[in-house]
């Protein structure tokens, strides 16, 4: 039977209209037309503009008539529009009162806050036209990619390997080897897909994808006159939308489907995507911005806003989204449901999360709604859901982050407390705890090993390979005079500040990287390592590359051949976690035999077996995980043994006895060549002298028993 | 957008010349569509489509869904670049069974 509601009940300058649905928000394709909904609590009257794509006059303005508005929502379907070549935004008046918050003004047309696609910035660094009337422009989406059997991989937390990327950064380097269309795409990752899993990786978490404004903020390098770019992205202008510059279909448009794609492919290939998503602010800036949506829609409700009227700035970046507010929180659910389900999203980290936890005067909540909500929804139910604990406010909650039994955190102190321990300043008891997955941080409020996300390095800060070559920070490039950045960074440059051709300043350098991920690889918790951290990737000892579209950010692929042996330890360290289920328990340790094999679950050790020296000058620890404890001793395993000297000299480790008839084997040992620094997981050699190991200066070794 | 059919042995070979969007794809659905009977063999001549759009490759895509519903066989033939590249990074491709030339694609068919 035919359906009533595909007959116009109005007409406006020819176009054929009749009342439409408030749900869903944004625009929708229906029979014979499109639907178009949207919220403003403050609004006067609203008017939908419609282009055809790229022109820079409306093809018609058309006014909600007053029928159309149901409460706060003004819907409307238009039909018969060539809905392919089509952009669309709106017209909005109310009042306009500084104090009040109120930013309404008509001459501005506002972008759909739940644009599927987004265009005005369709292929990446291509300047726009400054004179446009409406720069970033709301497009309609088909939803109809045909997924098949792909759905959300559900990866238990305890199980994963993160990497840490950016888009763009990834396959734009000339030596990357993808398509020369498809350098720095969603297509060049697509194409690296078995570069991924030779690392052994099952997590890609991409840096901001959301549609965002390279031009925002875009200014002259001061030093070379090259432009610098908003090049990280986190700074939001549609949260619905994938970065069209990201796509290499995007010029046609077609990011949804490439993205798709791409999650496809990765899900066929067993690798989970984790997008990192920034709801804590917008790329509408404080007062002195510009007006793209939010701030013309609703700008009370959205923002943040002192009782002056000027814009709360817990981001650091200018504005705060007011997230706490049941219409915020409804959009930034609707937000991620959409991409767990319209995307197979995997899992979200969420930039300065702590932001989200504060009520709109900016206070902590002790039930923040919005966290809660997320950590109860059906859709999002299998989701990762991890948390930047923090904020440049200055509220630090790793450790205490609302979890409702559902968020992990970027653990912080795991990051300082191993830099620490690496270069020799840190505390062995402290050290203790990162590599047990934090249960000082996390047992007592019953929360699991992998709500600690182990990272010692990331976007945000020193690469690994700068984190051993640099003692402080070199960001002159970023033309803030090396004002920005982080200035606490426990880095230690090994003798060298910056590149050198010393041959024992090298290798050190090499062996503290293997170091560190030799811990990362055999900490509880879930590891994350940073894009080209595993082939020795410089920054040139800038630890705030946010602006760069250039080397400094680009990952060398020259660097695999280079540095080899980084990149073979590291697959073999991915590799040796992913083959020992010991290493990935899904709760904390007991410190006590409860399988009845002899060996409590953990035990320490120093030098001398069963003798951990817990003092504060002390640089040596070692552990044995017991191999029948693995999983709670529901799965068997072998014994792993893990020797760390962060001491200056060499110096002997005794060896704790395993069972008659067990052997001891070696998997790593970062203080032999680099030959041999580590074997095929399997493939260990036994040991010659099984009661005693000489352990190099600052060296790591794991050995395995069985 | 010009559309051409003939017949070919048992092929039926569809020539296309034009873009094929979202004004165009209509056409293309009303033509195309009912050669899909049981167990056809459909070609579609490409090499004289310059663009497709997103609409377009919706078009292809349900056109191979139809034909392999009913247990038929389609070949695209003749894909610019460009279009095989658009194809590719959006997995439209992973479906199709492509060929350069008219002949290889009657070979696939027979």
């Amino acid at each position: 039977m035919e359906r009533i509601d595909i007959h116009p009940t109005h007409t406006y300058e020819g176009f054929k209209l009749r009342n439409g649905k408030p749900f869903p928000f944004g625009a929708t394709l229906v029979p014979g037309g499109v639907n178009f909904s949207i919220f403003s609590s403050q609004a006067t009257s609203c008017t939908l503009v419609l282009f055809k794509k790229h022109d820079q006059k409306p093809l018609v303005e058309i006014p909600f008539p007053e029928e159309f508005r149901i409460g706060n929502v003004y819907c409307m379907v238009v039909f018969d529009l060539d809905y392919e070549n089509l952009e669309y935004g709106y017209r909005m008046d109310g009042p306009k009162n500084f104090r009040e918050g109120h930013w309404f003004d008509k001459s501005k047309i506002l972008m759909d806050p739940y644009a599927k696609i987004i265009g005005g910035r369709d292929v990446w660094g291509v300047t726009p036209d400054w004179n446009d009337i409406y720069h970033h422009r709301a497009r309609i989406a088909f939803d109809d990619f045909d997924w098949e059997d792909d759905r959300p991989l559900e990866i238990p937390p305890s199980d994963q390997v993160i990497y840490e990327m950016h888009v763009r950064s990834f396959t734009r380097h000339p030596s990357s080897g993808v398509k020369d269309n498809h350098k720095g795409t969603f297509a060049g990752i697509r194409e690296k897909i078995p570069y991924l899993k030779e690392l052994g990786v099952n997590a890609v978490e991409l840096m901001p994808i959301y549609e965002f404004d390279e031009f925002e903020n875009s200014r002259p390098n001061p030093q070379t006159g090259e432009t610098l770019y908003n090049y990280w992205g986190y700074s939001t202008v549609g949260f619905f939308a994938p970065k069209a510059g990201y796509a290499a279909t995007g010029k046609f448009g077609m990011q949804v489907d490439e993205l798709k794609s791409l999650v496809k492919e990765l899900h066929k290939n067993g690798i989970e995507v984790i997008l990192d998503v920034v709801f804590n602010h917008t790329a509408e800036g404080n007062e002195h911005g510009p007006t793209i949506s939010f701030r013309g829609i609703d700008n009370k409700t959205y923002y943040m806003l002192t009782p002056e009227g000027y814009y709360y700035n817990f981001s650091g970046t200018g504005n705060t989204l007011n997230c706490n507010n049941p219409v915020v929180r409804g959009i930034v659910l609707d937000c991620l449901r959409y991409w767990a389900s319209e995307y197979h999203i995997d899992g979200f980290r969420f930039d300065l999360a702590a932001i989200l936890g504060r009520d709109p005067w900016g206070a902590p909540l002790a039930n923040p709604p919005l966290l809660e909500s997320l950590a109860f929804d059906p859709i999002l139910a299998k989701c990762k859901l991890i948390a930047e604990a923090w904020d440049a406010g200055g509220l630090y909650q790793v450790g205490s982050f609302p979890a409702y039994g559902r968020w992990a955190e970027w653990n912080g102190k795991y990051r300082d407390g191993i830099r620490k321990f690496l270069k020799g300043d840190g505390s062995v008891g402290d050290a203790a705890q990162r590599l047990q997955g934090s249960p000082d941080l996390y047992a007592w409020s019953g929360r699991a090993p992998a709500t600690s996300i182990n990272f010692i390095t990331a976007h945000d800060g020193f690469t690994m390979m700068d984190l051993v070559s640099y003692n402080g920070k070199h960001n002159e490039a970023n033309g803030e005079n090396n004002n920005d950045g982080s200035n606490d960074n426990d880095s230690w440059n090994c003798g060298w500040e910056g590149p050198t051709d010393d041959p024992g300043i090298n290798a050190l350098r090499h062996r503290q990287i293997k170091n560190a991920v030799a811990l990362l690889m055999v900490s509880q918790g879930v590891p994350m390592i940073l894009m080209g951290d595993e082939v020795g990737r410089t920054q040139k000892g800038n630890n705030n590359t946010y602006c760069h579209d250039n080397d400094l950010n680009w990952l060398d692929w020259t660097l695999l051949e280079k540095n080899a042996d980084l990149f073979k330890f590291f697959k073999h360290c991915i590799a040796f976690r992913n083959a020992h289920p010991v290493l990935r328990n899904e709760w904390h340790f007991q410190n006590r035999d409860y399988v009845g094999s002899g060996y409590a679950d953990i035990t320490w050790h120093g030098t001398q077996a069963w003798n951990a020296d817990w003092s504060d000058s002390c640089k040596t620890l070692a552990f044995m995980l017991c191999g029948k404890h693995a999983k709670q001793g529901t799965v068997e395993d072998n014994y792993i043994y893990v020797a760390m000297n962060m001491h200056w000299e060499s110096l002997w480790f005794e060896i704790p006895r395993l069972h008659p008839g067990m052997k001891w084997h070696i998997f790593a040992n970062t203080g032999a060549n680099p030959a041999e620094a580590s074997w095929e997981p399997g493939k260990e050699p036994v040991l010659e002298n099984q009661a005693a190991l000489l352990m190099g200066d600052r060296s790591v070794a794991i050995l395995v028993g069985k | 957008m010009e559309i051409n059919i003939k017949t070919i042995e048992d092929v039926k070979v569809a020539e296309l010349t034009g873009d094929v969007d979202a004004s165009t794809a209509p056409s293309v659905t009303k033509e195309v569509l009912p050669l899909a009977e049981p167990e056809s063999k459909i070609l579609l001549d490409m090499t004289g489509v310059p663009y497709m759009s997103s609409a377009g490759l919706r078009m292809l895509l349900s056109l191979y869904r139809q034909v392999t519903a009913k247990e038929g066989k389609l070949v695209l033939v003749g894909l610019t670049e460009d279009i095989r590249d658009t194809m590719s990074v959006t997995g439209f491709l992973d479906f199709f069974t492509t060929s350069e030339t008219i002949d290889e694609a009657l070979e696939i068919l027979t």
